[in-house]
């Protein structure tokens, strides 16, 4: 059942939610989580499908806070809030309240939520796209325990990928992380088959997708070896090859579905590696809501540690923008050190700290991060970054779309 | 092995457990349960990234098969019972490992091709003569197998690699039978490479037991003779016994369920606290409960078996257990049975435990229902409280898996009446989905060599301790009740709780 809700208010919204509840006769729930999704228009149905086929497996309430576009300065002055609420077969195992903000309420989005969350239950933030580059201190993200972005969507992941360990605060996650998993497991698992040392190791796949990187430095944190970062067409991840003192170790995905793991000295063997879909990912991020420490640890171990990195032209581009892409450089090499407050320490994106600390909308600095170079580059290397970054989304986008319309 | 990898790490917990280089042989591969629960669970593992690379699928049957009729046969299988959506490059890791091996249980040459066909796989599919042994036969022909497996050498571990055996119920029919049975298969297995499955034991409610249990701090200071008052375990069936007349009959639903599965629920609702999770330290807890399982001194009036008469089961009209097709019209065997224990220890003394199990019973469900005493003083008056029951939790093994609190509650308005309401967890709820079937837990446990979740060689011969008295009595004394199928159970059953002025819950 679905109630509509025009110029409300939170109060309204928790009231619309009982009466939901009541006509539909389960007052008594079982969620387990409130799932907060920040995001604008445009992402929003792929972004809320993936929660409800995820909300399966974690029956949660799911908020999704689109803050609405403002073209002439009196919309910018007069603020509104639009309720969608949710509840039964329309929405998964949970509830659902799609929240619309307009004008200045948008930029006090943690006010409409905060009434909204389950009491003692958990919260996960979850920016589709548009992350800010400190989570931990957005208003929104202030909320939750478990904060999840999504480098792959972003305009130059490799370099947000320094952000994020820069600002990383436990709680932290980012989908491009819980996409390799498999791929963790995976090569896990071929260790576990062999007794000899890892000398060196590739890390090869698709240009500016940060889940190469991050199983590369992750590999590189865990082995204290040289791990090269090489390119291919992808999709996505493609190749993994060690180095080890009884041959080498490779596991080869070129078709993005079924790969093949080959170790010197024994039968070259069908791996099931598929690429998973966002509700999956999603689903695997809410299953533990405790601080992922090796994710942490990989992502500290800095991208411009590792050898042969596909971000030359990115780094080119540091002097216009000084300290933003230093500022990684600096923190990480004593990491493990100032974990737990990097955040209000870290000076290097001083000149955008204080916006998502305080008033920030959420979406602003990332935008603002995404735009400002993006002026500096030249303009088609930029769109060639964001087709390629975008290329799986939109796909689904288009099928979500045809879904959308039957 | 793991300890050495650089790449794994405690704190790193989305790296799941994946079994090392193994496969798995299922002797009676054509039957129901290999096709409906195994072969799906297989696959299920494999589709969760849960099965090494290259893990091998060994059948073993007497039809004239191809390996790709078994492919194919496995293929179906999977298709209509797996959990998990059924997707191609899953299908085509599991595929290549795929293998058949055509003979009966007492033909030399095909455990010779069996032999061939592991050595094969170790070099083909790299799975370092790893293999587990699925022993999914009728118990005639266990031994067979068994010493097959012994003269051709297949159960000779090396040092780096394991043979494992995985036996099902029944384990023996009695205390002698069960200890030759172990006798028999602890000559050729090592007592810590049999793992005997207890599907009940797989069930995440089960393992939930524990948590509840253990992990929490309000339910342990009242799980105890202070606040308890009673404990119900039920396993209800809906179904009669179907197919199974020969298997059944001579072994009655005391043996088939109450040995096993009961007694294990519970050993771990009843048990101490484990020093640790591990197997040791949990079958010692068990064992030292199910050692101190008393009997009731009049087996006559504390136990209750009776057999299912023709009757109408929702809706559908269906037979006795006495007209069913290969049952000796005479046949003492129970289809329900009923029994009081009490456990003589600190924690237990008097609080009477009481297991009931039957077929074509009112539904099929399975629950745990810890029973409290009533609050010792109440200053409502009896009007007011007329309605209100005993406190209670529940656990749901099956269906709908969770836990219910049972508690009164004020009825809204303007005089004072309390009625009994009750507070839900569902797994369904909380954890849609996510739970694994038992099957895949426990092969998975089997490959894994992790033995927490499979009874041991002394729980098995305690709890023929247990029953045996029961069955000795039964078969001396008198016949079984009557019960119209459909119903909850014999009158006998609800008298003999009655008479300690207590009654059975309708789950």
């Amino acid at each position: 059942m679905k109630i509509d809700l025009t110029d409300t208010t939170a109060g309204k919204v928790n009231k619309a939610l009982v009466q939901g509840r009541r006509a539909i006769g389960t007052p008594a729930v079982g969620m387990v989580l409130t799932l907060v999704i920040v995001t604008d228009e445009e992402n929003a149905y792929d972004a809320l499908k993936a929660a409800n086929d995820a909300s399966r497996e974690h029956p949660s309430r799911t908020l999704v806070v689109i803050k609405r576009v403002s073209r002439s300065p009196r919309d910018r002055t007069s603020s509104r809030l639009d309720a969608e609420v949710r509840v039964g077969a329309d929405a998964g195992t949970g509830e659902t309240v799609v929240l619309r903000l307009y004008g200045e309420v948008s930029d006090h989005a943690q006010s409409v939520v905060l009434p909204l969350l389950l009491p003692d239950a958990p919260v996960v933030v979850w920016w589709p796209v548009n992350a800010p580059l400190d989570p931990a201190n957005d208003p929104l993200g202030a909320l939750a325990q478990r904060r999840v972005t999504d480098t792959y969507a972003a305009e130059h992941p490799v370099r947000e990928l320094a952000a994020r360990a820069d600002a990383y605060t436990p709680g932290d996650t980012d989908l491009s992380w819980t996409r390799i998993t498999p791929w963790r497991s995976m090569l896990a698992a071929a260790l576990d088959q062999v007794t000899c040392e890892v000398e060196s190791v590739e890390v090869e796949g698709e240009e500016f997708n940060p889940s190469c990187e991050l199983l590369a430095m992750w590999l590189a944190d865990r082995l204290h070896v040289p791990v090269q970062r090489s390119q291919s067409s992808g999709p996505g991840l493609t190749a993994v090859r060690m180095a080890t003192t009884c041959g080498s170790i490779t596991l080869d995905r070129a078709d993005g579905s079924l790969a093949t793991l080959s170790i010197e000295g024994q039968p070259a063997r069908a791996v099931a590696l598929k690429r998973r879909e966002t509700s999956e990912l999603i689903a695997e991020e809410l299953r533990r809501l405790d601080p992922d420490d090796t994710y942490a640890s990989a992502l500290r171990f800095g991208v411009e540690r590792l050898a042969g990195k596909a971000t030359e032209p990115e780094t080119s581009e540091a002097p216009e923008a000084p300290e933003a892409p230093e500022a990684p450089e600096a923190s990480s090499s004593p990491s493990t050190d100032e974990a737990p407050a990097p955040a209000d320490e870290a000076p290097a994106p001083a000149d955008e700290a204080p916006v998502p600390a305080d008033e920030a909308p959420a979406a602003a600095p990332a935008e603002e991060a995404a735009k400002a170079p993006a002026k500096k580059t030249a303009a088609t290397k930029a769109t060639a970054a964001r087709t390629t970054a975008k290329k799986t989304p939109a796909k689904k986008t288009t099928t979500s779309r045809k879904a959308a319309t039957k | 092995m793991s300890s050495s990898n650089p790449l794994r790490d405690t704190a790193d917990r989305r790296l799941p457990r994946i079994a090392g280089p193994s496969g798995l042989v299922i002797f009676g591969v054509t039957g129901d349960l290999s096709r409906k629960k195994l072969m799906p669970a297989v696959y299920d593992l494999a589709n969760r990234g849960l099965l090494p690379p290259g893990f091998s699928l060994v059948g073993f049957a007497r039809r004239e098969w191809e390996h790709e009729d078994f492919a194919q046969v496995v293929h179906d299988a999977v298709k209509e019972h797996a959990r998990t959506p059924f997707r191609e490059e899953v299908w085509q890791q599991l595929i290549q490992g795929m293998r058949f091996v055509q003979g009966t249980f007492d033909d030399d040459d095909a455990f010779v091709r069996l032999r061939h066909t592991i050595e094969e796989l170790d070099q083909a599919q790299g799975t370092g003569g790893n293999f587990a042994f699925y022993l999914s036969v009728p118990p005639g022909a266990f031994p067979v197998v068994i010493q097959q497996l012994k003269k051709h050498g297949l159960a000779d571990q090396t040092k780096d690699s394991w043979r494992r055996a995985v036996i099902e119920k029944p384990f023996g029919h009695d205390l002698k039978s069960a200890e030759e049975l172990n006798g028999l298969v602890h000559e050729v297995f090592a007592p810590d490479q049999v793992f005997r499955i207890d599907h009940y034991l797989g069930k995440e409610t089960v393992q939930n037991i524990l948590a509840l249990r253990f992990a929490n701090q309000m339910f342990e200071p009242i799980w105890n003779r202070s606040y308890v008052d009673h404990i119900q375990i039920t396993m209800a069936e809906d179904i009669g016994i179907g197919g199974r007349a020969g298997y059944y009959d001579g072994i009655g639903a005391a043996r088939d369920v109450i040995q096993n599965h009961l007694l294990q629920l519970l050993a771990l609702m009843a048990m101490e606290e484990p020093s640790s999770f591990d197997a040791d330290a949990l079958a010692a807890e068990k064992t030292k409960v199910l050692g101190a399982v008393r009997l009731p001194k009049d087996l006559g009036r504390d136990t209750v078996r009776a057999q299912y008469a023709a009757g109408w089961q929702g809706g559908a009209k269906v037979t006795g257990y006495l007209e069913e097709e290969g049952i000796d019209p005479n046949s003492k065997t129970d289809t329900y049975a009923a029994i009081k224990v009490e456990i003589d220890n600190r924690r237990w003394a008097g609080v009477p435990f009481y297991l009931r199990t039957g077929k074509r019973l009112g539904r099929r469900v399975t629950e745990i229902a810890v029973v409290f005493q009533r609050a010792p003083h109440s200053p409502f008056d009896t009007t007011a409280t007329e309605e209100l029951g005993s406190n209670a939790i529940v656990v749901r093994v099956q269906p709908d898996e969770g836990v219910t609190v049972r508690f009164g509650s004020k009825v809204p308005g303007t005089s004072m009446e309390i009625r009994d309401v009750s507070m839900d967890f569902a797994y369904g709820e909380s954890f849609t989905e996510s739970s694994p079937e038992a099957y895949e837990r426990l092969i998975l446990d089997v490959l894994l060599g992790d033995s927490n979740l499979f009874p041991r060689t002394e729980e098995v011969e305690l709890s023929w301790k247990i029953l045996d008295p029961i069955e000795e009595y039964w078969d001396t004394h008198g016949r079984p009740a009557q019960y119209p199928a459909g119903t909850w159970g014999p009158d006998e059953a609800d008298e003999m709780l009655e008479r300690d002025g207590r009654s059975w819950r309708r789950p």
